[in-house]
Formats: C-alpha cells, structure tokens, sequence
C-alpha cells in the first residue's frame, strides 16, 4: 500500500541562488495515514523547512525546491508529486487536504477579521457553503476543540482570547476541511505546560476520532514520546536518523540522537534532584534572603479621570527563604505572579506590603547584593556596547575605577563562564545566544553578589546549550556560595537545579518544600496538574487529559483582602496550602 | 551618496568664492544668454551668471537645513528623552505643546513665525526649526518609552546605574540610529520647506541667491529663459532627492530586519 | 473608555492651546494694526483718532482681556472683523473655503485613485522591472518639492504645447463646473503627485510587511485563493497605515496649500492666511488658522474613527 505521504531526496535553498544556500539536504520520509510522525531537532535544523516544503509555502518564504519529490494520495485516490505541482492545484489541496497550524497563535491569526470569519471562510471556499451554513459549520467546529460559548466566541477579534485559545481556533481552522494530512509546527512551543498538555491531548483526540496523518515538528524530544508513532531526527538541514518511536529513543543509532536525549532536561518525578546541600546542617548565618509577606499589587485605573477602581493581586502574601549555596526554584506558568514576585526582590517594582532582607555580603563589601539574570539575552544586553562597557557598567555605577584590577576581574570572570579571552572588544551579537547568557551571567558576577535571581535564564537556549549553562550554573554556586532564585516554568529544568520548590499559582505560593518532596508527592492540586502535564521520554503513548478551566482574574475591587488558605504541613519542610474539595486555590 | 557629496562640494566651493564669477555682479550686455562655454547655464535677466548663482543658492539652502535640523533634532531629542523617561506631567505638558504645534500645517506655522520675525535667513533656520521639533520629539519618545522597558535597563537599574548613565549610554545610544534616518530626511523636507519660502519672498532676501528666490524669478521668464527655471529646479530636485535615498538605505541598513540577514 | 472618544476629550484642550499660541505669536508681530490697515494714509491721522479706531478693535485693552474677548466670541461663532475686507472674519473664510476644500478633495481623490492600486501592484511583484519602475518614480515625486511640480506643469504646457493654462478670475464649481473643473486640474494635479507618491510609499511597504505576516501564511495554509488572500487579509491591515497617512495630507491641504494657489493664482484659504500674515490683519489671522486647526484635528479625529472601523484591537479596547 503506497503512504498517504512519501518524500524522497528533498531538497530545499533560499534566496535568489538557492543552489548556493541550500537548506536542506535529501530529506526523505513515509507517513502513513493515521499515523504520527514527529520531527524533532533544534532551532536551524531545517525541521520547519522541511513542513512548509510538504504544502509548498515554502515558495512565499523566498525558498525553492531543488530535488526530490513529494508524493501525496489524494482524496480520490490519485498520487500527485508536489515538488511539481501548479501553484492553482495546490490551492485546492492546501486547507482541504492538508491542514497546518503554527507556532505563534497569537500572530497567526489576522488581527482584523473576526475568528468567525476566518473559520466561515474555509466552509465557504473549500464546500461551497451559504453564509449560513458555513456558520453554523464554524460554530461546530469550535464546539469540537472545546471552546466554550462557541456561538459567541465566533464574533470575537482573535485579541481577545488567550494563546491557549487561539491554538484551538487555529486547530478548528485547520482541520475545518477535513483535511488527509495535519502539519503541526512547534504547535505548543509558545504556551504553558498545562495548556500544552491540553493542545497536545486535543490534537491526537481529533487525529484519533478522523484518522488524518499527523507530522509533529518540536525541539522537544520529551514531548513527542507521548503521542508519536515514528521520529524523524533532524539536525543542519540534514535528515540524520528516523524510526520507530521506541527503536530511537531507547536504542538510538546516530551520535546526535545520543546527544540530543542525553542534553534533554528529563523529568524524572524529583528522582535526580541536587542533593549538595542539606539546609539542616547550615545555622541562621548563612541565610542570604529572608522574604515575609511579600504582597504586589497594580491599580487598576478607569473613567474620565482616571479613578482607582481595583487592583490586579499580581503577588499575594509570599514569605520564604533563602540559604547560601542553596537553590530555590519558583514555579508557576505565564501570569502566575512568579516574575513580579522576583522584579520586586529586584528592586524594580514597590512592594504594596512585605518585607525583603538581605545579608550583605562578607567579601568586598559589595552594596547591591541581589543580581539578576534574565530570560532573553538579547534583551538584556545593550547591543551598541561593546563587552568592556557591558562589564564596567555595574562597577561604574557602584562608583569604582576601571583600573587594571578590573580588567583583570573582568578577564578572569569571562574565562570562569567559559568565553574566549579575546571577547572584551566585542559586541553582543558576535556571540551565540548561549554565549550572550554567559556574558549575562559574568556581568551579574562582577559586583560578587550572594543572591542571583534566574528569572527563566535557560527558557530561551536550545536544549544542549541549556544543560551546558546549567552545568555552569551549579560550578559557579559551589565556587562563590551564591544562593540561587531560579524563577521557570520548566519542571525538569528545575528537578535539576533547586534544592527546594515553591509552586505559584494566582499569585500565592501553594505550595514548597524540598525539591524531592514536591516533585515526588505533590500535595496542592495544582502541583500535580502541573506535574502531569510534563511531558517525558519516561512517558510514552499516554493519556493527557483535555480540561477547559481557565485561570481566575487577579483584578479586584478596591481594598479587597484575600483569604489566604490555611498551610498545612506534610512532613519535615514541606507545607502546601488547604484546599476546599478539590477545588485549586 | 554621490549626490550629497556633490552638493556639500558645491556649498563647499561657493563658501571659498570658488566660482566662475561673482554671483551677485551684474553684466548687461550679457543679459538673458543661454548655456554656452563662457557660462555653463547661462545667465539671468540681469546678465548673473546662473552656474555662480547655483552655488551659493545651494550652499544657502544646505546651511539653513542643517542649521535648521540639526536645532530641532537637539531639541526634540531633549524633549522626547525626558518626557519618555520621567512620565507623568511632564510628559504630558510636553506632548501637549507637540499636539498643538502638530495641529498647523507645517508651511502655514513657518509663515507665522516669519511674520513674527520679519523674513530673512535667520528666521527661516527659526522657522523650520520650530516647525520639525515635534516630529523629533515623537521620534525619539516612541523608541524611548520601549527601550524603557527593555530587560538591559532593568538589569542597569539592579546595578544601581545613575539615571543620567542610563540614559546616555543606553537610551541616546540606541536612539541614534533612527535619529539618523529622521535627520537625512528631514534635511530633504527642509530643503523643501526652504526653497518655498523662499519663493514666497520669506526667506533668503535678494539680491543673494537661494533656489527657492530662483525659482521664483524664473517664473515670469520660462518662456524666453527656460534654462532659468529647469536648472535650480533640477538642482533641488536632485538634492531632496540625494538626502531621501540616503535616508532610505539609512534605513534600510539600521532595520533589524534587514540586518538580521546581514548578519 | 472607547479610544475615539478618549481624543474627543483631548480636543477641546489642544484647540485652546492653538488659540493662545495663535493669539500670542501673533501680538509678537512688530509694528501696530492701525498702520498696517491703513497704511500711508496712518500718518494723516490725529492721535485722538488712532485712539478711537484702537478702542473700536479693542487693541486697547491688555492681552489678557482682549483674549478673553475673542475666545468668547469664538464660542459663539463670532470670530471678529477683518481689517483687510472689512468683512466678519468668518463670512471672509467660509467665501474662501470651497475652492480649498475642492482642491484637496481633487488631489487626494488622484492621489489614492493613482497611489494605492500602484503601492499594491508594486509591493505584488516586488523586485520587478515594473516595481522598480514604480519606486523611481515615487522618489522623484517625493522629492519634486509641489511649486516646482506647478512650475514644470505650467512650463510644458505654454511652452511645449503653447497652452495657457485657464487663469483668470476663479469660477466657483456651483457656476460652471466644467471651467472651475478646467482651472482646478492643474493644481490639483500639482497636489496630488506629490501626495500620491507618498501613498504608493506607504501602501507599498506596508503590504510587503503585511505579507510576510504569520497570518497571511496561515490563511495560504487554508487554500485560500492568491487574490483572496491579498484583498480580504492583507489589504485591510495595508490600509491603516494608508489611512493615517491621507488623513495627516488631506488635514493639510485643508489648512490651504500656499505656494500651489500662489502659482496658479487661487483664491484659497492659503492665500488668505499668507495675506493676512503680511497685513497684519489679527482676527482674521487669528480666525483662520483657529479654522484651519479646527479643520485638521476634525480630519484627525475622522482618521481615528476609519481606525476604529477598520482595526478591531482599536474598537474594542477598552482601556
């Protein structure tokens, strides 16, 4: 039986020489109908290439087929090559038999057309339906990837709903036509866990309830071994081993397979937790942080003038803290209060109530203790300094000369986080975006804090970038005794590097304790939604379950106090807080 | 490029006296002639000769165009940084001011402002000067009030960076790139600005030379003296023009976009 | 608060802050009214005299007062007596009007009926022969300062064609459409080319941008028919930029093109600004650039309403 899908030798350039910028180097697959096929490697691999090449939007990206073929079954039964096909024909298979959804729900749908409309349209031009029924067909369509209130929901401008909820449209959109195959790139990549978790489950419900072929395209080889049937591994354009999903993941052939799931941050149920510091044996000197009753509130402004009419709860009653030599990770997805909370330990954000203390450090009587280390490189670095300006700038401010002894901490730092000698006359963008965190990270260094706030430092860096920057990370606490705040959203990120846990949700702390307890038996519901929601290598062909719920708004009326719910211990170190029949928070 | 080299040699030459003849002596038996070897573009009703006048008419029009520009990008960029940084009232006494300078059309401001001042060079470097303030201090606040927001401020505040090192070193330094594509392209609409006043009999005062007085003398004799109008037309065509595609690939060399495949 | 309503309330300030700004540049103007109305004939008059003409314009008043004045009478449609005419201010500009009125509507009309169907068609077969074509023109257009436009016309047309252009005494519309029509082309053509250069500019990069956007890619994912995707996805998000772009020009023109009715020898709004400006002649200065500027924030705040209409983000964001 032939596949629905078969590509041979594909090959792919970009440009107006695409001979000379070839991308894509005799890439071939097979997809059988029903099946899933995910396509994994990391940012430039050519796995997105390889997508756009199938339905052939490649074209509008300035990219051109050089080789190979593309052969697709059609509904009627014909094989057509589609490396050949006419631009004419191929608007017929695109949205009717192949559907794609993409990475940034938020910017693939036109802000100017209601979801409706962009749903309607598909009805319209691919069945020939009235106004009406193509409508009502819409309605359907989003009543099937759960939307609530579809009817109304239809008239909204994409704006006005969460990503969550725009990956969903975009899923109705893309399987509205019922399309044979369903291409699928880093479709969850820009969402939470959880909601990733409710997309992945909703995609491979429809797959199931259809029967469309789906191909899968993430940097995430964790995610994928939940759902899919065959891997294809993809690095440098080139198509470098594929197979069974079990055959590579447990017995994979190529040396960057190896590498690739070896550099994977694996979730392991707080099994390989960091167990080089045991909080009992340090006594009360030691503490670097001490938060109690951090409390961040915004006003809410409305009217004519401007009134006060309520105040978003961003961060409500958090209190911890923090020894030297210690991790603490924050989790909690985007909205969840867990960046305010850090920007405010920052200084950059007034705290409404609470209080911060901070040990000064012993060594060089430095005066700003807290330093901090963001998620975006590129942000976070002014790109028209040069190295020399970015490391000064913290001992400018802090008044002391740039004398040879700082250049000397200056080169010594640099070669501590692992950059050649020669990059003090650089600039930002001569570097890899692994290189610009560690620039970050020295830079954070250079007034020898005791406290370093992470907040996402490893989010943005592929996968074996990431685990070289933690690996950094961990020397550099053992070395200078810093105490970490690592703010992130990823669970196995944070299984490697914390010591202890805290769970945020709506702003509060839900619950912490020690990484190995919270991770191993979670105690707060929410903790344990999160917790099955990640995904892993561990977990294979697994059940995610599809939930509706949407987090509660933070803004309320004026002078509103919150009830925070009772902690309750559960062990030596590890407390959560008291939840009403099993409702979160 | 070649054409602004072009003009600023040519300003250049005139400031030195390098010139064919003396742009303001009179010849009247040499009134009226067409282009011919004595004199490259011919003379005009009152025997000057055309290629001399060109070039001081465009060494006067560059000079009140920098002059001009370069006092509203000084001011503007003031205006703007401050207001973007410090918010709250002066922000919104500064934007204010800004509306209501918006709020006239920018011909119909300089004229009144000449009228204040009584028309002359001076007044129309004043005049165009006032006029394009606003639109640098738009400019500039824009880009401002983002970058205000950008992770490597929050990470200069954390060092406890002074507000002026702030702002210097990372809001003005990252500013001067689309200052400079506002610069060149405005330097094009001043030019503008000024050959029209100067047409109008608001700027640069005969007997000295502009292209917009020019312009303006020719209009009466293109029929016996066509040369008289196409030259400074062509003159100031071409200098917009240099200024507007200097801005462009300017821009197109500073836009992240396109630098990203650059790079 | 809905945005279009949030520059409703902003208005009402900014045209205060246009009347003092007026009032006050314009009392800096050297040299009195009185001298400047009558000219010569100011030297003949006794001091009891220039006193009584002082007190009937009110000039004798302190600023403070006089402003007070004019503002009241502002509110109540009576913008003051013009020196130069003799005539209420606004009966003086509501006569002059029309024709500024016609002409911007003319060349805005050619400028989007040439300018937007060129910027689309350009930014469609980018890096072709006919958008290279498309963006020499619209940079010499751009830097063709509208006199010199005038000018050139006005040249190739007696000159090459020994044709006069029909000058003379204006027409109005209302009596002669087809003369007034005859007299308008020409500076309307003037206006307009530069301003659609400007346009094709603008509607061409913002389509190329547009068209680069994820959700044109998506809706090529769908199938949807290439000309679909250009008319019913990119152009609406083309036309905002577009839209802001002839509203700032048309505001402009309405403020009464200077130097076109100069050259062309057209009573418009312009000319009577640029005439008032030179005789000094206060309330109808006042009166007309008060005008003007009320002209251009309506036209701005009609802009924000095409906004609202055609971006969603806009309409609905309530805060």
């Amino acid at each position: 039986m032939t596949p629905l899908l078969s590509v041979r030798d594909l090959c792919v350039g970009f440009g107006a020489r695409p001979e000379d910028n070839q991308v894509l180097h005799s890439v071939s697959f097979d997809l059988e109908a029903g099946e899933t096929l995910a396509i994994v490697g990391e940012s430039g691999s050519g796995k997105s290439v390889t997508a756009m090449a199938v339905n052939r939007l490649v074209d509008f990206g300035g990219g051109a087929i050089l080789g190979g073929s593309i052969n697709f079954v059609e509904a009627d039964g014909t094989v057509s090559n589609l490396a050949e096909a006419e631009e004419a024909a191929l608007e017929c298979i695109r949205g009717r038999q192949i559907g794609m959804i993409f990475q940034e729900p938020m910017t693939s749908l036109n802000p100017v057309l209601t979801i409706g409309t962009q749903i309607e349209e598909i009805f319209r031009i691919h069945h020939g339906m009235s106004r009406s029924q193509a409508r009502a067909a819409a309605c359907h369509a989003l009543e099937c990837v759960r939307i609530p209130d579809a009817e109304r929901r239809l008239t909204y401008a994409p704006h006005q709903l969460s990503g969550g909820m725009l990956q969903r449209v975009m899923i109705a959109i893309a399987l509205a036509a019922n399309p044979r195959l369903l291409i699928a790139d880093e479709p969850t990549t820009a969402l939470d866990v959880t909601i990733q978790a409710q997309i992945v489950g909703l995609l491979t419900e429809m797959q199931r309830e259809t029967g469309t072929g789906l191909i899968f395209i993430t940097h995430d080889i964790g995610l994928v071994a939940g759902f899919a049937n065959r891997v294809l591994v993809m690095r440098e354009g080139v198509a470098v081993e594929q197979g069974a999903l079990d055959a590579v993941l447990d017995n994979p052939q190529h040396a960057y397979t190896r590498h690739l799931l070896k550099a994977v941050p694996q979730f392991s149920d707080g099994k390989s937790v960091r167990s080089d510091m045991k909080r009992d044996q340090a006594d009360l000197q030691d503490r670097a942080l001490a938060v109690d009753g951090l409390t961040v509130r915004f006003p809410v402004r409305a009217g004519l003038l401007r009134h006060q009419t309520g105040n978003v709860h961003a961060v409500e009653g958090i209190s911890f803290d923090l020894y030297r030599g210690e991790t603490l990770g924050i989790m909690g997805e985007s909205g969840s209060g867990k960046s305010t909370a850090a920007r405010a330990i920052l200084d950059l954000v007034k705290p409404t109530r609470g209080e911060i203390h901070t040990a000064r450090t012993v060594r060089d009587g430095a005066t700003r203790p807290v330093q901090a280390v963001f998620q975006n490189p590129n942000a976070s670095l002014n790109p028209r300094l040069t190295v020399v300006q970015l490391l000064a700038e913290p001992l400018i401010a802090m008044g002391h000369k740039i004398d040879r002894k700082a250049h000397h901490r200056m080169g010594s730092l640099l070669d501590r986080v692992g950059l050649p000698s020669n990059s003090l006359q650089r600039y930002p963008h001569e570097f890899s975006g692994g290189q610009r965190q560690r620039l970050c990270i020295a830079r954070s260094l250079m007034l020898s804090p005791s406290i370093l706030v992470l907040d996402e430092a490893v989010s943005s860096l592929d996968v074996s970038v990431q685990a070289h920057v933690l690996d950094l990370l961990v020397d550099l606490q053992r070395e200078f005794g810093l105490a970490y705040l690592f703010v992130t959203h990823d669970m196995a990120v944070v299984e490697k590097i914390a010591h202890r846990i805290a769970v945020i949700y709506a702003g509060t702390i839900v619950e912490i304790g020690r990484a190995a307890d919270v991770l191993a038996t979670p105690k707060h519901s929410y903790t344990r939604q999160l917790i099955s929601a990640v995904p892993s290598i561990h977990r294979r062909q697994c059940e995610f379950p599809v939930d509706t719920r949407d987090v509660p708004s933070l803004v309320r009326p004026l002078g509103w106090e919150p009830q925070l719910a009772p902690w309750v211990s559960s062990g030596d170190d590890h407390r959560f807080r008291a939840e009403v029949s099993g409702d979160v928070s | 490029m070649t054409i602004i080299a072009i003009l600023l040699v040519t300003a250049i030459l005139a400031e030195f006296g390098l010139m064919p003849y003396d742009p303001l002596s009179q010849d009247r038996t040499a009134r009226l002639q067409g282009p011919s070897a004595a004199h490259l573009f011919g003379t005009d009703l009152f025997g000057r000769d055309l290629l001399s006048r060109l070039m001081t008419g465009i060494s006067q029009s560059l000079t009140v165009s920098f002059l001009a520009v370069g006092a509203a990008a000084l001011a503007g960029t003031v205006m703007g940084l401050t207001a973007a940084w410090f918010g709250g009232l002066w922000d919104g006494t500064v934007m204010r001011v800004m509306d209501v300078l918006l709020a006239f059309p920018a011909i119909l401001l300089a004229l009144l402002i000449i009228a204040i001042f009584g028309p002359g060079g001076w007044t129309s470097i004043l005049a165009i000067a006032i006029v394009y303030t606003p639109i640098f201090t738009r400019v500039v606040r824009g880009p401002a009030l983002s970058l205000k927001h950008r992770e490597f401020i929050d990470a200069a505040r954390i060092f406890g960076s002074s507000r002026r090192y702030i702002m210097v070193w990372h809001l003005s330094l990252n500013l001067v790139a689309p200052l400079m594509v506002q610069v060149t392209l405005a330097l094009a609409w001043a030019l503008l600005t000024e050959a029209g006043l100067s047409f109008l009999g608001l700027g640069t005062q005969p007997p000295h030379a502009s292209l917009g007085l020019m312009l303006a003398d020719a209009r009466n004799l293109m029929e016996i003296a066509p040369w008289l109008l196409l030259v400074p037309a062509l003159a100031l065509m071409l200098s917009v023009l240099g200024f507007n595609l200097l801005g462009d690939a300017l821009r197109d060399l500073l836009d992240p976009r396109t630098r990203r495949t650059l790079a | 608060m809905h945005y279009p309503l949030k520059r409703l309330l902003v208005f009402p300030l900014v045209m205060f802050g246009v009347s003092v700004f007026v009032f006050i540049a314009i009392r800096m103007v050297p040299g009195d009214a009185i001298t400047a109305m009558l000219g010569t004939e100011s030297g003949l008059l006794t001091p009891a005299q220039r006193e009584a003409l002082r007190a009937y314009f009110g000039l004798d008043q302190n600023w403070i007062i006089q402003f007070w004045h004019w503002l009241t009478g502002v509110v109540q449609g009576d913008l003051g007596l013009s020196t130069t005419f003799g005539k209420p201010v606004l009966r003086v500009i509501l006569t002059h009007f029309p024709l500024t009125l016609e002409l911007a509507i003319l060349s805005m009309l050619i400028a989007l009926g040439i300018g937007l169907p060129a910027g689309i068609f350009a930014a469609m077969r980018k890096d072709s022969a006919a958008d290279l074509a498309v963006r020499v023109i619209v940079m010499i257009g751009q830097s063709t300062p509208n006199f010199v436009v005038g000018l050139l016309l006005i040249f190739v047309l007696s000159v090459g064609f020994g044709i006069l252009p029909q000058m003379g005494t204006f027409v109005p519309f209302s009596e002669d459409p087809l003369r007034n029509l005859g007299q308008m082309i020409l500076p309307a053509l003037t206006l307009g080319t530069a301003f659609a250069a400007a346009v094709i500019r603008i509607s061409r990069s913002a389509m190329l941008d547009i068209l680069c956007e994820d959700y044109i890619r998506t809706a090529r994912s769908k199938g949807i028919p290439r000309r679909r995707v250009i008319w019913c996805h990119a152009l609406p998000n083309a036309l905002i930029p577009v839209v802001t772009l002839s509203g700032v020009e048309f505001g402009y023109l309405l403020g009464g093109a200077v130097l076109v009715e100069q050259i062309f020898a057209l009573p418009g709004l312009g000319r009577v600004v640029l005439d008032a400006i030179l005789q000094r002649d206060y309330a109808l200065v006042q009166g007309s650039v008060l005008f003007i500027a009320f002209n251009f924030m309506v036209i701005n705040l009609l802009v924000d309403l095409a906004y609202a209409a055609l971006d969603p983000r806009i309409r609905l964001d309530s805060n």
